[in-house]
């Protein structure tokens, strides 16, 4: 025989709950009307600034799913200094993140030494068919206006010129 | 209702069975609906839902109701197929006949039995065979014990609903669900008789004791070791789908509507009102009385379900045996000799 107290107290705070509901509402979003507060450093989708990226194909070896496609070609630019050799540089031809297969670790975010990725909070990129998962250089731009702002500097903090 | 009383027999019992068949269904949705749905979400800081119908979700179990109709019935190749066919409409039958007996007013009564609370218990037990009928003919071993394990707990809460009623009769000094709300009328609380002299306040401890029979009868958490839907996902309906299984769905709520009505009626006064005694007025009030002190007792046993888990097997049947029996006979007990004495 379990002792009444404790019952009597699970009663109250179903209760309790029930009359919040009602009075303050849920703790539940209805979604699709109204949108959920996302914490400021929510991990929705990975955005890429393409003119960051120097095709080092860093974050396709770490990526632990093999879900980063890059290809690109190099291309010469005319020589810093004159009579010098033309540099070379790589360009970017083909940048794909398969989010059918991300399993949003974020390590390519980690491993980019040039700042070229970044995660965004935007999530509604639900698709029908698995195939269109599939973003492409242009679609991960997209996402680039949708990256917060980063978090201000500490107090004391010099900022890097 | 007095047009409806001066009816040839056949077609008053044609208005009667319209109303009955009418009634078990939309007492099944507003339970379904009200309680499941909305109350059990609010009390988890949930909305329920919200979208189907457009008002907050009226449609949903509607829709549920003919997303169920148009499955396909699916037969087990080794379930018995007449006996697998029937075990769903013998569950219902025992809702349906539940509601022979409750009355709604001083006319408002399918058929005034002068045994009628023993009737009502007498037939709210047949869903048993329902249940053993469709755990057997389902040829699945799980579902046979799943079965075993429902009819197991509903005849040992039959004991203790059964003996708490009879505090009840002896205090009415009849079985009559109408005598029962008379008596219950015409009391009085030491002189004062406007609002009667509900059984609730002399017959505490059956009320007590009736909730928690029904709890499970109804295999109602903290009771829902039949069904434990969430580990075991049901027991003897495993092999139902489609129209059968909301047949058992509809049975479950429709005996819940029925019981909530049998406690109103034993212990809170039925369709009792202070104001109008008989005549048409008590006849229009009564069902509004009636299903006002339905939703208060539904909101009792749907709360306690809603807040408590489960019992162990022997746990549960430890409280059948051990507590509420012999609580129930020393009610019986005190009952009879205050009776005597007074």
């Amino acid at each position: 025989m379990p002792e009444l107290p404790g019952l009597a107290k699970g009663l109250g705070v179903t209760f309790k709950t029930m009359i919040n509901t009602w009075t303050k509402g849920a703790v539940t979003v209805q979604y699709p009307h109204e949108k959920e507060d996302l914490a400021p450093r929510t991990r929705g989708v990975i955005a890429l600034k393409e003119e960051n990226c120097t095709v080092c194909m860093l974050c396709a070896r770490e990526c632990p799913d093999w879900c980063i496609y890059i290809e690109g070609h190099k291309e010469k630019r005319p020589p810093r200094r004159e009579g010098g050799k033309p540099r070379t540089v790589n360009a970017l031809d083909r940048f794909d993140i398969d989010y059918a297969l991300c399993m949003y670790c974020g390590i390519c975010v980690e491993v980019c030494p040039f700042d070229a990725l970044f995660w965004t909070p935007e999530y509604e990129y639900s698709e029908s068919s698995i195939a269109d998962l599939l973003h492409d250089k242009n679609r991960l731009g997209e996402w680039m206006v949708t990256v917060p702002d980063p978090p201000a500097l500490e107090a004391g903090a010099v900022k890097k010129k | 209702m007095m047009v409806a009383v001066s009816l040839p027999y056949w077609e008053l019992t044609i208005v009667k069975t319209v109303v009955v068949l009418a009634v078990i269904p939309a007492g099944a949705l507003i339970f379904g609906y009200v309680f499941l749905l909305k109350i059990m979400a609010h009390m988890q800081s949930r909305m329920g839902p919200m979208e189907s119908g457009g008002f907050h979700g009226w449609f949903q179990l509607i829709g549920d109701a003919i997303k169920f109709v148009q499955k396909e019935d699916i037969i087990p190749a080794e379930a018995d197929a007449r006996v697998f066919a029937l075990a769903p409409l013998v569950v219902l039958m025992s809702t349906f006949l539940l509601y022979v007996v409750i009355p709604a007013g001083p006319r408002l009564v399918v058929q005034n039995l002068d045994v009628g609370i023993f009737y009502a218990l007498g037939v709210s037990s047949l869903g048993v065979i329902g249940v053993l009928m469709a755990g057997w003919a389902s040829a699945n071993k799980y579902s046979l014990l799943g079965s075993l394990r429902a009819a197991g707990q509903l005849i040992a809460y039959e004991l203790p609903l059964v003996l708490a009623v009879v505090g009840v009769v002896i205090q009415a000094q009849t079985m009559s669900l109408q005598g029962i709300v008379h008596a219950q009328g015409n009391g009085s609380i030491f002189g004062f008789s406007l609002v009667g002299n509900p059984f609730v306040l002399t017959q505490i401890v059956g009320f007590v004791i009736f909730l928690a029979a029904a709890q499970a009868e109804l295999t109602q958490t903290p009771f829902d070791m039949p069904v434990a839907e969430s580990e075991l996902v049901a027991g003897y309906m495993t092999e139902y789908s489609g129209f059968r299984f909301l047949f058992f769905f509809m049975a479950e709520f429709g005996t819940a509507f029925a019981l909530s009505a049998i406690a109103a009626t034993l212990y809170l006064g039925g369709w009792y009102q202070p104001f109008f005694k008989t005549g048409i007025m008590a006849d229009v009030l009564g069902p509004v009385v009636l299903a006002v002190k339905i939703m208060v007792i539904a909101f009792v046993i749907f709360w306690v379900r809603f807040t408590f888990p489960r019992f162990r097997e022997d746990q549960l049947q430890g409280f059948a045996w051990k507590v509420l029996i012999p609580l129930s006979l020393v009610n019986i007990m005190v009952t009879a000799v205050f009776k005597v004495l007074l």
